[in-house]
């Protein structure tokens, strides 16, 4: 191409052919490697898990809450593997048990503590939140409180997620009549206060249970336990079966699906290798939300009186026995109090960030 | 219309047969009887006193019984106090009622009003202030609320007397039960608004020149007013079941007290009692609640 443009016939007004008169030579020369590696693509391949965690760490609130919830793990981990208490023994000092160190103040210690260590010389781990009116030390009751209430969380979060996945898919992708029986089940158990029914069922079964568990391993759980989690897993996946099974309804009509079953994939694997990973983003983001609300109602139960078995505590039952002494020992309820705030105002948050993270690939 | 109504009104006694099955079946469950004492009773007492309960019978015959008592308006006597629990139960509740409908009416107007306010100032301060109260009072139990505003207020500032019959003071326990149902109410109210203001008859009436404040409250709020309602029935379960712990730390003698009484006291009748009338109550809050919605805007429906 020569710099002699001004040969070129004149161009038509209406003609679409390039205007060449717009262009010098410069213009047509070959790219330079330099040039050419400014093409490349730079950013790896991206996984749909990969994509929506990046997308989650630039949420600043879901980040923070992570952090929280991460800080709140670590300690119930670590503190009690460091606190030479435990939750259901009275302080002890120097193999005798210490009778009146109850009701301590934060950081106070008894009479007999102080007199063991003038005598010894050794520092005594201190009891950083007191001790309770039987005089176990409160901050590790705490720690333990925590414990637990985020385990029934996240167990019952699990059990509903198992239940309403396999109930929503086999609704959802068989459809026709199997759909319309299990849906109104759903719609009959949707419509029960389940609240109520916790409950009455967490009355009831606790008498039941007692004599079948006494002695196993479930005995330390407690009867409370096991029938809050029989009536999470009786009750409160409805409402999980019936988003996936909205979810599956929606998938199940892609050609991808038609396509594997045309090539005589089996229904259980087309469920699992097509269809149900495609409804992760609603899976997840549901599950998350539903360990705060867990944590709710358990929390409510035990301030009922119908949580975790004595000795054994969490965040509800420690908020209960504080209520007696509530004008002495505000502490002890604020402290249980605060942490269940804080954890389910993190899991909320967190819930939202994945819910902004994962689903704006279905927007 | 008239088949939706009445498709509800069939989901409404069948959930109200189930929950009274559950409840009674339940209870069956519990080890013992009424009359086992310390002291064994003879086997003749025994005998003449399950006649006379009906005790003898199937356990499903004794549902039917119950069943028909209940509709009779006889709920049985209560195991602790030996009082006639229906009358119990109205009396108390007439205290649940005044606490829980001042809690519903105060959350519903609240939450209306900060909702529409957060759409109108959105991502300005009012707005951000709002939606941080919200996402803050939806994280917080209201047992956890309650005893904090007790504490607060009545124990350590002394602002408000602790509540007593003679002195009954209603505002912190309807501040501890209407906060979560208002944060709800905000949120979804301020999701309608913003829909609402961003459809185009709000344009038209704007080019038209009509006033922004007529617009806002003739226009928008109408329609932002709809899936507000659908919250009405879960906001009347909420608050029933929340007024069991806040009546209770607040010490005022409602239905909730009662119910939580009876659960320490192991008293099952009561307690199968205002399991059920509660449930009742709650069925048909879901029933009027779906009818009203599909009143208000007859362009949904239900498939």
């Amino acid at each position: 191409m020569q710099n002699n443009t001004s040969d070129l016939p004149k161009k038509n007004l209406l003609s679409a052919q390039v205007d060449l008169s717009k262009f010098n030579a410069d213009d047509f020369r070959l790219a330079t490697d330099d040039e050419k590696k400014q093409q490349d693509v730079m950013g790896e391949s991206t996984t749909f898990f990969k994509d929506g965690m990046r997308r989650l760490m630039k949420n600043p609130l879901a980040v923070g809450s992570l952090i929280i919830l991460f800080l709140i793990i670590a300690g119930i981990v670590i503190i009690p593997k460091v606190c030479p208490y435990t939750y259901s023994q009275i302080v002890t000092v120097n193999g005798t048990r210490d009778k009146r160190a109850n009701n301590l103040a934060p950081f106070e210690y008894s009479k007999l503590e102080t007199q063991y260590m003038q005598k010894s010389g050794e520092k005594l781990f201190p009891h950083i939140l007191g001790t309770d009116s039987l005089g176990r030390d409160y901050f590790i009751r705490v720690v333990y409180g925590t414990r637990v209430s985020l385990s029934v969380g996240v167990v019952a979060a699990i059990m509903v997620l198992i239940i309403g996945l396999i109930y929503g898919s086999v609704a959802g992708y068989f459809g026709g009549t199997v759909d319309l029986v299990m849906m109104r089940i759903v719609d009959i158990i949707y419509s029960l206060p389940d609240m109520l029914i916790i409950i009455l069922l967490s009355v009831v079964l606790n008498e039941r249970i007692t004599p079948y568990i006494e002695g196993t391993a479930l005995a330390k759980l407690g009867a409370n336990m096991i029938s809050m989690f029989l009536v999470f897993g009786l009750l409160y996946w409805v409402s999980m079966a019936r988003l996936i099974r909205g979810q599956i309804l929606s998938i199940k009509n892609n050609e991808y699906v038609l396509a594997a079953r045309c090539i005589g994939t089996s229904n259980v694997k087309i469920l699992l290798r097509h269809i149900i990973p495609n409804c992760l983003s609603v899976i997840i983001i549901t599950t998350a939300l539903q360990v705060p609300s867990a944590i709710f109602t358990e929390s409510y139960l035990s301030f009922l009186g119908l949580g975790v078995s004595a000795p054994l505590t969490s965040l509800g039952s420690l908020a209960n026995s504080a209520r007696e002494g509530l004008q002495s020992y505000p502490h002890r309820l604020i402290v249980p109090a605060v942490l269940i705030c804080l954890i389910v105002l993190a899991l909320n948050l967190l819930g939202d960030g994945l819910r902004d993270a994962f689903d704006s690939k279905l927007n | 219309m008239a088949k939706y109504i009445i498709k509800r009104v069939i989901l409404a006694i069948l959930s109200i047969l189930i929950v009274s099955a559950i409840t009674f079946f339940v209870m069956e469950l519990i080890p013992g009887g009424p009359f086992n004492k310390e002291k064994a009773t003879s086997a003749q007492a025994q005998a003449v006193l399950e006649e006379r309960y009906n005790l003898d019978k199937p356990v499903q015959v004794q549902y039917v019984l119950y069943m028909r008592n209940i509709l009779h308006g006889d709920w049985g006597v209560s195991l602790k106090t030996g009082r006639d629990i229906w009358n119990n139960i109205t009396s108390k509740f007439a205290v649940s009622a005044r606490l829980g409908g001042t809690a519903a009416i105060l959350a519903i107007i609240v939450g209306l009003i900060l909702g529409s306010l957060a759409a109108l100032t959105r991502n300005k301060w009012p707005d951000r202030l709002i939606v941080f109260f919200t996402t803050l009072a939806t994280a917080m139990p209201s047992f956890v609320l309650a005893t904090l505003l007790l504490l607060v207020f009545c124990l350590q500032l002394r602002l408000i007397p602790v509540w007593s019959p003679k002195n009954p003071n209603y505002i912190l326990p309807i501040i501890a039960l209407s906060l979560y149902p208002m944060a709800y109410v905000t949120r979804l109210a301020k999701t309608s608004m913003l829909d609402a203001l961003g459809q185009d008859y709000i344009r038209t009436a704007k080019a038209k020149g009509v006033s922004t404040i007529k617009v806002i409250f003739l226009h928008a709020l109408r329609n932002a007013l709809i899936p507000v309602i659908t919250y009405v029935g879960p906001m009347v379960a909420y608050i029933l079941t929340g007024s069991m712990v806040v009546e209770n730390i607040f010490t005022i003698g409602g239905l909730g007290t009662e119910f939580v009484t009876s659960i320490t006291n192991r008293d099952y009748p009561t307690i199968m009692a205002v399991t059920l009338f509660l449930a009742i109550l709650m069925v048909i809050a879901n029933l009027l609640t779906d009818i009203a919605y599909k009143l208000v805007d007859p362009r949904i429906t239900f498939n």
